[in-house]
């Protein structure tokens, strides 16, 4: 059964048919080959696949693609700009938030929603955002620190 | 002359992941791809009556449907890569370990049927649609159960579910009588549970044949690509080696769990020629709950004596440990070879016997997980001397004290041989406990911890390990069991230009090689690190290489690319001597140039570089060309140590446990990249604190595995931690050309005890003495213990 939807990705508009049930996590990845995207898990508890959805963070697994119709999304291939780091990519490479990177994207994301809402976490504040976001290789002490790096930044 | 050794460098591979275009297995897609989806057995213990698929084969978009039926004979399953022999000196029990199973299946998650269809989607439709008539019979799980007569055979061509027994070290009757005149005996019943490795990236494999070549090329999520080409080509499939690329790209955490070589790689990479089509298989994580080999699993008893001044006199232990259904790569090596000899720990006990049961059970295997039999040792040995210290009502800092082994550094003293095989390499134990409890403020904290009036318990553990890593010299390996040599390899290719690149065998899955490999390279030649790119994880672009576990990556790994730059410069000097009308013992290396001692007459490395692929006014008698392959096998494992102290704060209402501060203190040799190494304790705190606190596999009697999911296996979150506190001190290793010795499970192997030390310690002081909590410790657990 396929539906029609149009999907405003990183500032590009992308228009085709798709089956009903496809996640927006499949669809991002499978059909617009954006894999930076990542899956984890098949429970919607690990953020690995967390992207923006009309600008807040959302566990792109926990939804349809056809949900996503007419939304705006972000993924990790969108925080840079014209090949400059987004504050919170740089962050994560001056304080070591990532080792083997496949929760990276996830964290970012969720980080730039915190930081929009809370723009001057304390540490227990991004470990608390951090709850639905799995990291097996960094205990999180970096992460956290990625992120009061990301928001002096933008301050 | 260091420019970057020492320095916390900014990972150079950092670009590709921050900005989504990391590659990692399951990112790649070949054209005409295929996907594969395995039904796998829900019963732990079953016979296969018949198996349906006609329903499922009809379906559109199927390509084709596999069953055991559809493997040749030939083809038995993949190999165990560790041989441990039986005390009388047969050999373990080796029961065959099926691509996909035909009659029997042992444990939950065995591959039944494979299904390959256009999609994921269509694959997994299908196997809903497929019919399989099982006969259930009793399960065991437990491996000490598993042992016991009349417990149900996992193999039943086998007498009894015993993969080996197994023992080191002193004379039991020697250890029996310094235990029977000890001043006091602490003895510790305990499980070391059985825990799930979860790399965040779920296996992933895609199997290529090219019938223009006649190649096969297999993409996997594997830290080892060379060892996992060898295993399958020669082990299982039976095809010529060199036909056969195996690539590991970027691989998203491995643990140990990717080490192995897995049956789904053997799968795709076996029907991708009889399809026609690649094959890509990628586990969900329910799939890799089932079959990501798993961790630990011991069932020990174990004593410790001391004479009346507290020198520990002797220690004894049992352990069970369990395989699971089958045999994965390196398993019977953990409970062994990485477990029984590691029992001296930081101590002098003069008598030490350890005995090891291996047994089969229903459940999945069980293999190397972060730290492998080192976390086992460490968490025997500590949970003793913290609770002897409590017994004895003696400090548990100063019992240690009392019983480390004198500093010795390895060249100038020998190396320390303990009574369970090792010799260990350089120590220096005092330092890293003192500055650990100076960080803790130890005296104040008593005092607080004294005082405490708030309804809640205050309490301090600690824990001092030693491990062994840098897991290598073959000749030891090999008559320990190992079936592979454990070197490393590098070739180390200077381009014309002066540009280098590195291939190594190591394997980097989060390690950040890229970088300090580089930054070994940049040093060495004396050349901007941009100038030096490391190459790992492909077979057909790297020579050789066994890949990264055991910590091994710098020690052996590192060295062997120190191997390979030294030939260069030893080449390039030659060709220097030549250019500059000198001799080459004249001349000095510094900065990128070879000088004429005492002159200003130098020749700079990019020079000499394209004098080599350019020989027109060369020296006679010099092959052109500046490439060098080496192979380094060292002399010894490595011996990192540290220090851990954990400090909780239970909730007597609930049972609650905060885990207020963690202070390590860990001795890692020289240290390349600080940020790293610190990045490497970190995440491996977290894992060891992890078991202790939050992670558990539960099989039910049935074994069924049921807490196989996110929603049900605790993970650890970043709101489960504190900032962590660590320090370091150096005792450089005195074998290895870089004095490194490996930080990658340090971590993981000292916190476990720790932290289960610091909640006995707390419920003591609360009047509750209690031996032992099972970990995880929850809350549940915690409050019972209260009740007394
Ligand atoms: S993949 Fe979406 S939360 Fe795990
Ligand atoms: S960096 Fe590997 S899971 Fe977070």
């Amino acid at each position: 059964m396929a539906n029609k939807i149009s999907i405003n990705v990183n500032g590009k508009m992308h228009t085709g048919a798709i089956e009903a049930r496809k996640l927006l996590s499949d669809y991002l990845r499978e059909d617009l080959s954006l894999t930076g995207t990542h899956i984890g898990c098949d429970t919607s508890s690990c953020g690995a696949c967390t992207i923006h959805l009309d600008g807040k963070a959302v566990k792109s697994c926990t939804i349809l693609a056809v949900q996503a119709d007419g939304c705006s999304v972000t993924t990790v291939e969108g925080l840079a700009t014209n090949g400059e780091l987004h504050p919170i990519q740089e962050g994560f490479k001056e304080e070591h938030g990532l080792q083997c990177g496949f929760c990276t994207p996830g964290m970012m994301m969720t980080a730039t929603d915190l930081l929009k809402s809370n723009p001057n976490p304390s540490e227990q504040e991004i470990r608390d955002a951090l709850e639905g976001n799995f990291c097996r290789c960094t205990g999180y002490h970096n992460i956290v620190k990625s992120i009061q790096y990301a928001a002096k930044k933008m301050a | 002359m260091t420019k970057y050794i020492g320095k916390s460098v900014k990972r150079l591979e950092d670009k590709r992941f921050l900005t989504g275009q990391g590659k990692y297995t399951d990112d790649i897609k070949l054209v005409n791809m295929a996907y594969a989806y395995i039904l796998r057995s829900p019963y732990a213990n079953a016979t296969i009556n018949n198996i349906d698929i006609s329903e499922a084969k009809a379906q559109p978009g199927v390509a084709a449907i596999y069953t055991g039926a559809d493997i040749p004979e030939s083809i038995a399953g993949v190999p165990c890569g560790w041989q441990v022999n039986f005390k009388n000196g047969d050999i373990m029990k080796e029961p065959p370990h099926p691509l996909l199973v035909r009659k029997k299946v042992r444990h939950v998650g065995d591959g039944v049927v494979m299904i390959v269809a256009d999609s994921r989607a269509i694959a997994k439709d299908a196997s809903e649609l497929i019919d399989i008539d099982y006969d259930i019979h009793d399960a065991v799980t437990d491996p000490k159960k598993a042992a016991e007569p009349g417990a149900p055979l996992v193999h039943e061509e086998l007498p009894s579910n015993v993969c080996f027994d197994w023992e080191l070290g002193n004379p039991k009757d020697e250890v029996a009588a310094a235990l029977a005149s000890a001043a006091h005996v602490t003895e510790l019943d305990f499980t070391n549970q059985r825990v799930v490795p979860n790399a965040m990236e779920p296996r992933s494999a895609i199997g290529h044949y090219d019938t223009a070549y006649d190649r096969y090329t297999l993409h996997t999520s594997t830290q080892n690509p060379h060892l996992t080409r060898l295993l399958m080509c020669a082990f299982v499939l039976g095809i010529p080696e060199h036909k056969v690329r195996v690539v590991g790209p970027d691989v998203g955490g491995g643990f140990g769990s990717k080490i192995f070589h897995y049956t789904e790689e053997a799968l795709v990479t076996y029907f991708s020629k009889i399809l026609g089509r690649p094959i890509k298989w990628t586990a969900d994580r329910s799939e890799a709950f089932l079959t990501d080999a798993h961790g630990r699993d011991h069932v020990t008893n174990a004593k410790m004596g001391f004479d009346a001044n507290g020198k520990i006199v002797a220690l004894q232990a049992y352990t069970y440990a369990n395989m699971g259904a089958y045999l994965s790569t390196f398993a019977p090596a953990v409970p062994t070879y990485l477990h029984g000899t590691l029992l001296q720990g930081l101590y002098t006990t003069p008598k030490i016997n350890v005995d090891v049961t291996a047994t089969f059970t229903h459940t999945n295997a069980v293999d190397a997980y972060r730290g492998a039999g080192r976390p086992e040792a460490t968490y025997l040995l500590e949970r003793l001397l913290d609770l002897a210290a409590l017994e004895m009502k003696v400090d548990p800092a100063e019992l240690r004290f009392k019983n480390f082994i004198p500093a010795f550094d390895g060249v100038t003293q020998p190396g320390y041989q303990t009574q369970v095989a090792l010799q260990y390499d350089s120590g220096n134990y005092e330092p890293v406990l003192k500055r650990a409890l100076e960080m803790v403020g130890y005296e104040a904290f008593r005092q607080e911890q004294a005082n405490q009036t708030n309804g809640k318990l205050l309490g301090i553990g600690f824990s001092t390990y030693i491990e062994a890593c840098g897991i290598a010299p073959s000749a030891v390996v090999g008559a320990l069991g190992a079936r592979a040599g454990l070197f490393e390899s590098a070739q180390v290719t200077v381009q014309p230009t002066g540009k280098v690149s590195v291939y190594t065998g190591s394997h980097s899955h989060g390690q950040g090689h890229e970088t300090t490999f580089a930054q070994v390279v940049a040093d060495k030649l004396g050349i901007p690190i941009e100038d030096v790119e490391i190459i790992h994880g492909d077979s057909d672009r790297v020579a050789f290489g066994m890949g990264t576990y055991g910590s091994r990556s710098l020690a052996v790994g590192g060295s062997a690319i120190v191997k390979s730059l030294e030939k260069v410069l030893e080449k390039g000097a030659k060709i220097a001597a030549h250019l500059l009308e000198a001799s080459a013992d004249d001349l000095e290396y510094n900065d990128g140039k070879w000088t004429v001692k005492g002159t200003d007459k130098s020749v700079a490395f990019g020079d000499v570089s394209l004098t080599a692929y350019v020989p027109h006014n060369y020296p006679e008698g010099i092959e052109p060309g500046l490439d060098f392959s080496s192979f380094y096998d060292p002399t010894n494992f490595t011996y990192p140590f540290g220090a851990h102290i954990a400090i909780v704060e239970i909730d007597k209402e609930t049972g609650a446990i905060k885990l207020k501060r963690f202070i390590a203190v860990d001795d890692v040799g020289n240290v390349i990249n600080p940020m790293i190494v610190d990045g490497q304790i970190h995440g491996g705190l977290a894992q060891g604190i992890g078991q202790a606190l939050h992670e558990g596999a539960m099989y039910d009697e049935d074994g069924q595995l049921i807490n196989g999911s996110y929603m049900d296996y605790c993970m650890p979150r970043a709101d489960d931690f504190p900032s962590f506190e660590i320090d370091r001190t150096v005792t450089p290793c005195p074998h290895n050309p870089l004095g490194v010795k490996g930080a990658g499970e340090a971590g993981t192997i000292g916190s476990t005890p720790a932290v289960v030390n610091a909640v006995i310690d707390a419920l003591w002081k609360g009047g509750h003495e209690v031996k032992d909590i099972k970990m995880p410790m929850t809350p549940e657990r915690v409050w019972n213990a209260m009740q007394d």
